[in-house]
Order: structure tokens, then sequence, then C-alpha cells
């Protein structure tokens, strides 16, 4: 491996970006190479540079993006390439695939029309045999049923299918190179490891580099043979994976390694009192129907759910995308209607209209995942965060009220002076805690948390479920917390229910959940997540 | 598709039902009627007259007429153009003012695209200013500016063209007309058309087809152009209907015997048939261009699926 040849030599890469605010510097002179064969990951949170690397290797910089240095590839500067010759590299000896799976395949075109046209263009193939090339690449991708998948529309697969296809477009060309910037981020834990297992296997097969850009630690330990560590623009160290992680040397490094949110939560006092209750709730949605349009679809998002939280418990629900557990979540509050009993307190409240939960909502809260989309844009944080204490105590006086905010804004850790200023001005991690602090000012017994770690990188995450623990020990809460990411359910939750397609899958204390998972389906997502959660522990 | 298609045509019935109805009723609301004029009939004749079209009817009675008659396909006579039907006027004047709709409709959307695409590949350079330049200006400045204009400059002074008429369809004299019609819409389009591309641009699978080394005609025109052209089709669909139903303005200044000028001078003079008839007229445009623009939307995306 050490003696093999480098086929991408960074040299003093700087990338900067005209804004409104003036150059932003996102890349700050950084080095990088990549031997042949060989895999690397470049590791940081969101900000640190590592995606805009990349890009500017690939000359795929936003228009105001510049970069400076050298990005050498077998003998030529890609940053000073004619474009015509940069087109003869990217997608042929350098290719890359990106983390939205989504939305990286056109809409509008079939999986076989996009797989056929980088193949004609860079090896001036027939159709005909393009076509072909094109169908041994998804059967390489382990797509099934490749001719017909050829004529499918990107809509018509899945995120992890749709993924199979891009890795697919980028190998088609047999490149040296293969950049995967966060290639397994947007997609649920069991298919993250069959894309992982995947490329695994195609580099044995393909010979090609791997360089991959993550923020996620247990894929690095799992598959780089390099690792590069970088933050705010900078490569703050870089080494052999194996002894990077047995013996970090920057405090960054040290800090990321221990990111994993740790600790346990008790079960509650067994006398507690059960505060919300659901008997065979659920939730049905009609799709399509109407006049003259024949019978709707009946999609049933939460199918005969029971579920009873007690006061000072968490339960954590967990379950891959679509499986209905956010949904549950919102029918608890009654922000849906559903079928079944739903019991708070010693209220039913299974049929109260909005005006009957108004003086309910301030004890029933929600948390959502976004912090960039929840908080309005144009009011003031301390608006914000006291605007339910004007619906529910409208006989607060103002003073009293910023009282009330200085108080809430303390307890979530932020600064209270800066509570005349707008959500932009805060960082993602920032914004979730006013959000929480928007939920605790009124005081609330129980709080619907719906991936409120999500969006954050490891370390904030971590922060914010201290806080979450802390707050709720101080007040008596009972959590539900809604997430895929089994490591934060693991830190949070005394108690644990897994959803599938809108049923219960398996349902029992946190340590039983994780040690000995019943269902075939608990113990995919287990196995799926473990490989990064356990070494993690261990690091 | 074609089921879809059948569907929407069933449900276009009560619609115009609906909108015959409200423009029926609405109409006699206005106070005064088509024989009340200045110089005043006498009472005899203005009788005569009433009894002779059935306005002495019941309204109920002269609406299930009126409806009978629409069935039948008769608009009814015009009371004001009395040596014409309703139906007579549309036949003669109609396919004047679709001819000048519909190709100022196509050099608006060809032009117009031209120059949004333009625009959005040279986002914010010398190119793209230029093109706001004269978007911001075609939209701005009236129809009633821009056609007499056109009639000085190209008309009485450079004597390349008419100054009006029809000419019995002649190129020149459509020239004028056309061209009065279509800037506006070249202005809205371009518009439309720069944003949503450069949206387009920006996509996530626009970067891909980069990454993968395409061409930049591949790039542009296959990827970025088609997802475009989304919004310019629903721009489209409303603005034929109203392009293909006359324009009251352009027909006017430049003498055109068109059926714009109808909707305007037969509701000032309560020509109630022929009100009605126009009326009818623009919802079937209307009805039928949401239509071709649903059915163009399938066809441009295939997320777009009706069964």
């Amino acid at each position: 491996m050490a003696a093999a040849e480098t086929v991408l030599n960074v040299r003093d890469l700087k990338v900067r970006f005209r804004t409104l605010d003036g150059a932003v510097e996102a890349v700050k002179g950084i080095n990088i190479n990549v031997n042949a064969g060989e895999t690397v990951a470049v590791v940081g949170e969101s900000g640190s540079g590592k995606s805009q690397t990349m890009m500017a290797a690939m000359g795929l910089l936003a228009s105001n993006g510049e970069a400076t240095g050298t990005v050498d590839y077998r003998g030529s500067n890609l940053l000073t390439m004619r474009k015509s010759d940069l087109n003869k590299v990217r997608g042929r000896k350098i290719s890359m695939i990106f983390q939205e799976p989504m939305t990286s395949l056109d809409p509008l075109y079939t999986i076989g029309n996009q797989l056929v046209e980088p193949i004609r263009r860079h090896r001036g193939l027939s159709a005909a045999a393009a076509r072909e090339e094109a169908l041994k690449l998804l059967r390489l991708v382990h797509i099934p049923d490749p001719e017909r998948r050829l004529k499918s529309y990107p809509h018509e697969m899945s995120g992890g299918q749709r993924q199979r296809v891009m890795i697919a477009m980028a190998l088609a060309n047999d490149p040296d190179i293969l950049i995967a910037d966060e290639p397994t981020t947007a997609l649920d834990v069991t298919i993250q490891a069959q894309i992982l297992v995947l490329l695994a296997e195609l580099q044995k097969k393909l010979g090609m580099a791997i360089v991959f850009i993550t923020h996620d630690l247990g894929i690095v330990r799992r598959f780089a043979d390099r690792v590069y560590v970088m933050r705010s623009g900078e490569v703050v160290e870089e080494g052999e994976a194996t002894a990077l992680f047995a013996n970090p040397q920057h405090p960054y490094t040290k800090m990321l390694l221990a990111a994993e949110p740790t600790g346990h939560k008790a079960p509650p006092a067994p006398d507690a009192p059960v505060l919300l209750e659901g008997r065979k709730v659920e939730v049905t949605f009609r799709i399509g129907g109407g006049f003259l349009a024949g019978d709707p679809v009946i999609l049933r998002a939460v199918d005969d759910i029971s579920i009873r939280l007690k006061r000072n418990q968490t339960i954590g629900i967990v379950g891959e995308s679509g499986s209905g557990k956010s949904t549950l979540g919102r029918a608890l509050l009654r922000l849906l209607p559903s079928d079944g009993q739903i019991r708070f307190g010693d209220n039913d409240i299974s049929s109260a209209d909005k005006q009957a939960m108004r003086p309910l909502r301030r004890e029933l809260q929600l948390v959502f995942q976004d912090p960039f989309g929840s908080l309005s844009p144009r009011m003031t944080v301390g608006q914000i965060i006291t605007e339910g204490l004007l619906v529910h105590e409208p006989a607060l006086s103002s003073k009293e009220r910023d009282r009330r905010a200085v108080e809430a804004l303390k307890e979530v850790g932020l600064d209270p002076d800066t509570r005349n200023r707008y959500p932009h001005e805060f960082s993602g991690g920032q914004r979730q805690r006013i959000a929480i602090a928007r939920a605790m000012i009124l005081k609330p017994k129980v709080v619907v948390l719906d991936e409120p770690t999500s969006a954050l990188d490891r370390s904030v995450q971590k922060q914010i479920v201290e806080l979450l623990r802390k707050l709720q020990a101080d007040h008596d809460l009972s959590y539900l917390f809604i997430s895929h990411d089994l490591a934060v359910v693991r830190a949070m939750a005394d108690y644990i229910i897994v959803m599938k397609q809108g049923k219960i899958v398996e349902e029992g204390p946190t340590d039983a959940i994780f040690d000995h998972p019943r269902e075939k389906y608990t113990q995919t997502l287990m196995a799926a997540a473990i490989d990064s959660t356990r070494f993690r522990a261990s690091a | 598709m074609l089921i879809y298609v059948f569907r929407r045509l069933l449900t276009a019935i009560p619609t115009l039902f609906v909108i015959v109805t409200l423009a029926f009723f609405l109409i006699r609301v206005a106070p005064g009627g088509p024989f009340n004029q200045e110089r005043g009939l006498s009472p005899e004749i203005k009788a005569n007259l009433e009894a002779q079209f059935g306005l002495n009817d019941p309204l109920w009675k002269q609406y299930l007429n009126y409806l009978n008659n629409l069935l039948h396909g008769s608009f009814g006579p015009s009371y004001n153009l009395p040596d014409f039907t309703v139906g007579e006027l549309f036949w003669k004047g109609l396919p004047i003012s679709i001819q000048l709709g519909a190709s100022a409709l196509i050099l608006a959307l060809i032009l117009g695209s031209i120059l949004g695409v333009t625009a959005a590949l040279n986002q914010n350079k010398g190119g793209d200013y230029a093109v706001i330049a004269v978007a911001t200006a075609g939209s701005t400045i009236p129809t009633f500016v821009i056609a007499p204009l056109i009639q000085l400059v190209f008309g009485l002074s450079w004597k390349l063209l008419p100054i009006g008429g029809w000419g019995d369809g002649a190129l020149l004299n459509k020239i004028g007309p056309v061209l009065t019609l279509a800037l506006p819409q070249i202005a809205i389009v371009a518009r439309l058309m720069r944003g949503s591309m450069i949206e387009s641009l920006r996509s996530h699978h626009i970067r891909t087809a980069r990454a993968l080394g395409l061409s930049d005609w591949s790039v542009v025109v296959k990827h970025a152009l088609r997802g475009a052209l989304l919004p310019i089709v629903s721009y489209a669909g409303p603005a034929a209907a109203a392009l293909l139903t006359g324009s009251i303005v352009v027909e006017t200044i430049f003498s055109i015997p068109g059926v714009g000028r109808y909707f305007v001078d037969a509701a000032l003079n309560r020509d109630y048939t022929l009100v009605m008839g126009t009326v009818v007229v623009i919802a079937i445009f209307t009805i039928i261009f949401n239509l071709i623009v649903d059915v163009l939307y399938a066809v441009v995306d295939p997320r777009v699926r009706y069964d």
C-alpha cells in the first residue's frame, strides 16, 4: 500500500466564497493525497470544508466560489484545466456520488437513459452496446430485475436503490477515484449498511480509490485506510486509521471520538402515575379519490398502537422512515385526527376539539427535528419563546414575560442577552435550544421530541441529549422521544417501542431491547447500527 | 391518460353550467337593457322589440329558453348588431383573434424562453441585466402605448407597415398587432424562464450531470431546461386562453375585426346574448387550455400521473 502510486494530490488548496458579507474562506490551504486503490476518509462536522474540498477538485463549486492551489491528477492540475478537458476526467477517471440520493438523479429521465448517457459520452459506444453495459452495471450494484429498472424513473425507486443507481453511474467508466460525499447519511440505518458493504465489495472488484467524505466515525473506522480530520477549513490531524483511532493527537479528534452520547436513564418509580395513555390508536390517511376518481387509497399510518407514558419516563419510539413514529407522536397530542382512546391525566381527549385542547396544550409540548424551519425568521428569540405565554398566561405583564424568557434561556444554557436577536444568528444546536426553551417556558408535563437531534452534529447532539436529561430530572418531565438514531435513543430512553409500517414490532425496557432483541426486524436494525455504536463506546 | 381527459371533459359540463347561470343573472342585475338608448325609442317600438326577443317573459323562462338554445348550439341573435346572430359574429371574428393571439403566443414562448435561458446562464452578468431591463420595460409599458408607437414609427415614419386594418389577413397587417400582443408576454415568459432555469441549474441532479462530465449542451438543454419548462407550461395555458380570445386594446387601435372588442361593447350596451356568447367562448377556451396544460405536464414530468 505504501508504495502505491499517488493518483490525486491536493496541494495548498484554498476555497473562497464571495458573499454579501465579504469573502468567506471555506478551505484554508490544505494538503491531501490519495493513492491508487486505497480508501481515504475526510472527516469533520458540518462547516468544516470537507465537501467543498472535493467540490473544488471536481469543478463543482457554486458560481460565487473560487479555488486556488493545485489539485493534481496524474500530472495535470484539475483547477486550471480547460472545461472540455476536465469533462474528460470527471465521470470517467474521477467520479462522485452525493449525499442526496432522492434528488441527485434527474427526475424527468429513466434510469436507463441516465446510465447510458455517460457511457456513450466517455466511451463512444453504440446505443445498444451502452444499454448492455448499463444492464451489467445495474447487476453489479445488485439492483433486482435490471431490465425492467432501465425503464423506471427515479421516483419509482427507494432511496437505497437510487443510491445504488448513482454508484452504478459513477462506476460506469471504471474510474481511478470515487469520491463519496456522505453517501449514506440520508438513508435508513439498515440501508446504510447495505450501501457501505456494496461500496467495499465494488472496491475489491474494481480496485478504484475511494475518498469518503463523512461525519460518521463508524464508517471511517470500518472502511478507511487513512484519515484526514478537518475543522474550519483546515486539516487538524491525519494518519493511518488504526493509529489515529487508537491514539488521537489533536484535541478536536479526541472530542469527536468522545462525542457519542453516553449515559443511561433509570426507569421511573414503579408507582409513578400514567400521564399520557393511548389505547388502540389508529391514524388513517385517505389518498386520492373524489368525484369520478374512484375509491381513495387508505393508508394506515398508525395501526392499533397502545402506549402508556408515566411521569418522569422517556419512551423512545424507533423505526425507519415511514414507520409512522412521527404520526403517532402527533396523534397522541391530538394534532392529527385518530381513532382509539387517548387519555391525558384524568381527561379523555380522544375526541377533544381545538377549543377543548387549548388549555391542555401548555402541558403537552412538541419539539421538532428541523431547528432551521421551526423558528419564525421574522421574530426575535424573545418573542418566539414567549409567544406561548401570550396564549396560556395572558395576564402576565410584558416585564414578567421578559423575566420568564431570561429564565428559560438560562435554563437551556443560552445567554439571555441574546433574546433580542433573530434565529438566523444562531447555530443549529443553539436553535434547537431555543426550540426547547419555547416548550419549557410553559412548564409542560409531557414533551414529544420528534428527532430533536437528527439535524445536528454528533458533538452538539451530545450536548442536547445532556440538556434534555437535565431538564427532565429538574422538572419531572415525561418524554416521548422519536428517533431513528439508536445511539441517542439508548442514552435518552428507559423504555423502547420499535415500529414498522405503523405497527409495534417489539417493545420493552431499553437494555432488554438493545441486548436481547427478540424480533428479526429489531435485530437487523441493531446489527446495522451496532457496528458504529460499539466501537465508539470503546474508542 | 385518455380516461383522464374524458373525465376532465365530463367535469367541464357542470363547470360551464355554473358559469352560464352566474353570468346570465349577473348581467341582468345591471340596470338598463339592450334597447334603452340615449335618444330613446318610442315606447311602442321598444315594446315590440322586447316582445320579439322574449324579453318580457319572466326571467326564469328567458333563462330556460337561453339554455335550450345553447344546448342546440345557438347563441341567439345580437340585439345591437341586428343583422347578425352571435354565432355569426364569432364565426367571423374568432379566427382573426385566434390567428393574432396564437402568433403572439408562439413568438412569446420562443423568444421569451431564449432570453430567459440566456439570462439564467449569465446570472448577475451583463447579459442577465440586459434581459432583465428588457423584461421590465416590456411588462411595464402598456399596450396602448406600444401600439401607437409601432404605428407611428413603422407605419407613419418608415412606411414599412400599414397603420391599421386587417387587409384580409395580409402578413404585413398582422405584424403590428402581433408584436404589440407579444411584447408583454415575451417579458413575462423571459422572467419566468430565468427564474425557473436558475433554480433548475442549482438542483442536485444538475450537479450530478456535471460530475459525470456531460457536455454543457446536455447539462443545460437536456437536463436543466426540461425541468425548467413546467412553470412556463402552467403560465402558457391561461395566457393562451386570454390571447386567443382577442384583445380590445389591440383590436381597437389597429382596427382589427376580431372578437376582443365584443366583450366590452356588449357589456356596455347590455347586449345580453353577445355578453353570454363571449362568456361561454372564453370559458370553453379556458377549460380546454387548462386541460392541455395538465396533459403537457404529464408529458414533461413523468412523476405526474393521472390514473
